[in-house]
């Protein structure tokens, strides 16, 4: 019978599984989403029921510029991770550098508004609705930002005393995943808190 | 070739010094240890929550009882009820899948062994956080101890102004504590599943435990994240001054609902679905049949996990929603009833026609069918919005979902452990205590909680602490009592099983049960490294291929 011999085949020549760094991380962002989309809920469910001021209308500046920082740095990350694939150090690290300053634009970014919200408008988490939704939404991204940066610095100390070549790609690939989702978040809680909430 | 032909002969270990021991249990990343210690520790909170619900027990046996004071009546029912949700039922099934998933897959661990271990820890820590409160919880108040809000802990009860001291603290804290250490094992075995299965375990060929694993992991990373957020927002409100819940500053008491029921209801089948995967293993090998639909068991699991995320509201119909949404969560809760029976023909046809071995696994695994019926046709009953207005909030209600959680999820955790116990330790059970176990708990159970369904329909509110004499609901809470205390009886019969069998069990062997799946072919306990050498599977009963070389499953495949 054919069968019997085919009941112990050797192994199976094409057996690959997933990487499962990626699996984690892609895992670890379905549930950080679901964290964020019950934020975003309570965010738009209460624009516009504080009962007293400041409104968004009133006291929210767009931010555009520190937006645009967030939103490139997941070009200079995906093409710094591109770099390490091809054993370009040098290149890599720049880029990589240079996503680190980026992110760091934008938490200078948040800060300064927190500070103007803070001291100019007399804003804070304790004020009414919108100063609870708004600095506990923007305030878990920038969490998460602040998260990121922590990590693409280890990154980084570990570059500059080179550690980091290709054999690493797939792990820095994973750190990646990361800061795009949180550039994904940051699309999200704009259009939520800057467009839909004012 | 039969299975003794592949016996593995146990290594002798030499015994170590106490405290190396110890360190070494503290210490491990072994996936098998760590499941071991997620069990011990779900079994040790068993017990607790398990005496918490006798104190209940004991103050509703007769009218105008004061065993206890309404204050600490109130304790007892949100401990009992947090405790055995998220410190026995989680860990117990974290603990089953942490160390089957892997062998059942020819791993050699988890993906992530040390994410793996301080997952474990986090949830310890969460337990020993939500008990220090009995000693924490009062702060400089003076004003309570433990948590007495109710294990759903609705607002505004929990705002600062009704919740003084630390107690509702302690609650969040231990509850977003373990809720990140439940993500963290999430996580892992979804990797694990996804990326060590061994060479041939193709999606389709993975045992039902292993499918069953990866949905309710899948499940856990959208179910109980959005608790963790809503503790987060309940720790800004109760410490940053914040208003999510709080009603005077515009916010609202019933978001608070929504989320925590987005939570609570896929719960239910988190908790739920590792123990259909137990059925699924346990009733084909003591049927001697494989499982009858297999693919139509995957389906109806991955069906179950999307359906029930859109029933939560089904909790809420008292709360006042319009009709629409009403509609809207009676349909979704009724719908996702079919998947569910899908599931129970399946194990019936799986049954029939079988050489049925009614060995304690197996006696306890059809009370889970009879039991989960049972409790999934009072589920339908609730599902009717008019209905559960009549009922919510009654012992009717209380009565339903200890059908799941003791006559489904207990009963197929029962059976687990009679069927793994032996591959965990390298010791049979005993027969004769695991059918007093079987018959004592199955009596106590029905005495408690099928008379509890009467109180409920005749108007006994679930939480009083008290009721008045002569409303008919005297001697049934007497009945529901003495219920109870067998039901404590068959467990000190079980403890006493597990104690007595570990020293003086027949051994067990490598597959004393003639099974099929990967787990059986190495020796009980399985060494650290699980496989010496790597399999190689052709179907999904590897065992039933080894065993039967001139029929095997791989010819059929």
């Amino acid at each position: 019978m054919s069968a019997i011999t085919t009941l112990f085949p050797g192994t199976p020549g094409a057996w690959s599984l997933p990487h499962r760094g990626k699996v984690a991380m892609a895992s670890l962002i379905i549930a950080e989403s679901a964290i964020f989309t019950i934020f975003v809920v309570a965010y738009l469910f209460y624009v516009g029921k504080s009962l007293t001021g400041p409104t968004p209308r009133e006291v929210l500046e767009t931010p555009i510029f520190f937006t645009i920082c967030l939103l490139s740095s997941s070009l200079t990350i995906h093409f710094a991770g591109k770099f390490l694939e091809r054993d370009k150090r040098g290149a890599f690290l720049a880029l990589w550098s240079f996503t680190i300053v980026l992110g760091a634009l934008f938490l200078f970014g948040t800060g300064r508004e927190w500070h103007r919200l803070i001291y100019e408008h007399g804003l804070t988490i304790s004020t009414n609705l919108f100063g609870t939704t708004y600095y506990s939404l923007v305030g878990l991204h920038a969490f998460h930002v602040t998260a990121g940066m922590v990590m693409l610095c280890i990154v980084l100390i570990f570059g500059l005393a080179g550690r980091v070549g290709v054999e690493q790609s797939a792990r820095v690939e994973v750190l990646s995943m990361y800061w795009h989702f949180v550039d994904v978040v940051w699309v999200v809680v704009f259009t939520v808190v800057y467009v839909l909430g004012r | 070739m039969s299975s003794d032909a592949m016996a593995i002969r146990n290594v002798e270990v030499e015994s170590l010094p106490l405290v190396e021991t110890l360190h070494g249990w503290l210490t491990t990343v072994d996936h098998k240890r760590l499941g071991i210690l997620y069990i011990a520790y779900a079994l040790l909170f068993l017990v607790i929550a398990g005496i918490e619900a006798l104190i209940i027990r004991i103050q509703l046996m007769h009218s105008h009882n004061d065993f206890v004071s309404p204050q600490v009546f109130n304790r007892m029912f949100t401990m009992h009820g947090t405790t055995m949700i998220f410190f026995v039922a989680m860990p117990i099934l974290f603990g089953f899948a942490n160390y089957l998933v892997p062998l059942m897959i020819g791993a050699r661990d988890m993906a992530f062994p040390r994410l793996n271990a301080f997952s474990f820890w986090l949830s310890a820590l969460g337990g020993f956080l939500l008990y220090f409160s009995f000693l924490g919880g009062s702060g400089l108040y003076g004003a309570g101890n433990a948590p007495d809000v109710g294990w759903w802990s609705y607002a505004p009860l929990t705002a600062r102004a009704f919740s003084p001291g630390h107690s509702s603290d302690y609650w969040t804290l231990s509850l977003l504590v373990s809720g990140f250490g439940s993500i963290g094992t999430a996580i892992n075995i979804l990797a694990t599943i996804l990326c060590l299965r061994c060479p041939g375990m193709k999606l389709n060929r993975m045992p039902l435990l292993v499918w069953l694993n990866l949905v309710m992991a899948g499940m856990v990373l959208i179910a109980i994240t959005p608790l963790s957020a809503a503790q987060i927002m309940l720790l800004i409100d109760r410490y940053l001054g914040g208003h999510f819940f709080d009603a005077q500053a515009g916010g609202s008491a019933v978001l608070w609902m929504h989320f925590f029921w987005i939570f609570g209801h896929p719960e239910v089948y988190v908790l739920i679905i590792p123990c259909f995967a137990f059925m699924s293993e346990i009733i084909p090998v003591f049927s001697r049949k494989p499982i009858f639909g297999y693919p139509v068991m995957v389906a109806a699991t991955v069906c179950i996990g999307f359906v029930s995320l859109s029933v939560w509201a089904h909790h809420m119909f008292t709360v006042g929603m319009n009709s629409y949404a009403n509609s809207f969560f009676t349909i979704t809760t009724m719908a996702v009833g079919v998947p569910t029976g899908i599931k129970i023909f399946n194990w019936i046809g799986t049954m029939w026609g079988g050489r049925i071995q009614f060995k304690t696994p197996m006696l306890f695994s059809i009370g889970f069918l009879f039991q989960f019926l049972i409790a999934g046709l009072t589920g339908i009953m609730m599902a009717a919005a008019p209905f559960d207005w009549q009922l919510s909030l009654s012992y009717f209600v209380v009565a339903h979902f200890h059908y799941v959680i003791v006559g489904g999820i207990l009963f197929a955790l029962f059976a687990a452990f009679y069927y793994w116990y032996p591959k965990m330790t390298g010791r049979m059970l005993s027969e004769r205590l695991g059918k007093w176990h079987f018959w004592l708990f199955l009596i106590g159970f029905h005495l408690t909680f099928t008379v509890m369904h009467i109180p409920g329909l005749l108007g006994m509110p679930r939480r009083i602490y008290t009721y008045e004499p002569g409303r008919g609901w005297d001697t049934l809470n007497l009945i529901i009592t003495i219920g109870a205390f067998i039901q404590a009886v068959a467990i000190l019969v079980f403890v006493a099983n597990l104690v007595i069998s570990y020293f003086k069990g027949d051994k067990a062997g490598n597959d004393p049960w003639d099974a099929w799946t990967l787990e059986w072919s190495t020796s009980s306990p399985p060494p650290a490294y699980n496989f010496a050498t790597v399999p190689v599977v052709a179907s999904r009963r590897p065992l039933w291929d080894q065993k039967h070389p001139e029929d095997p499953d791989s010819r059929y495949d």
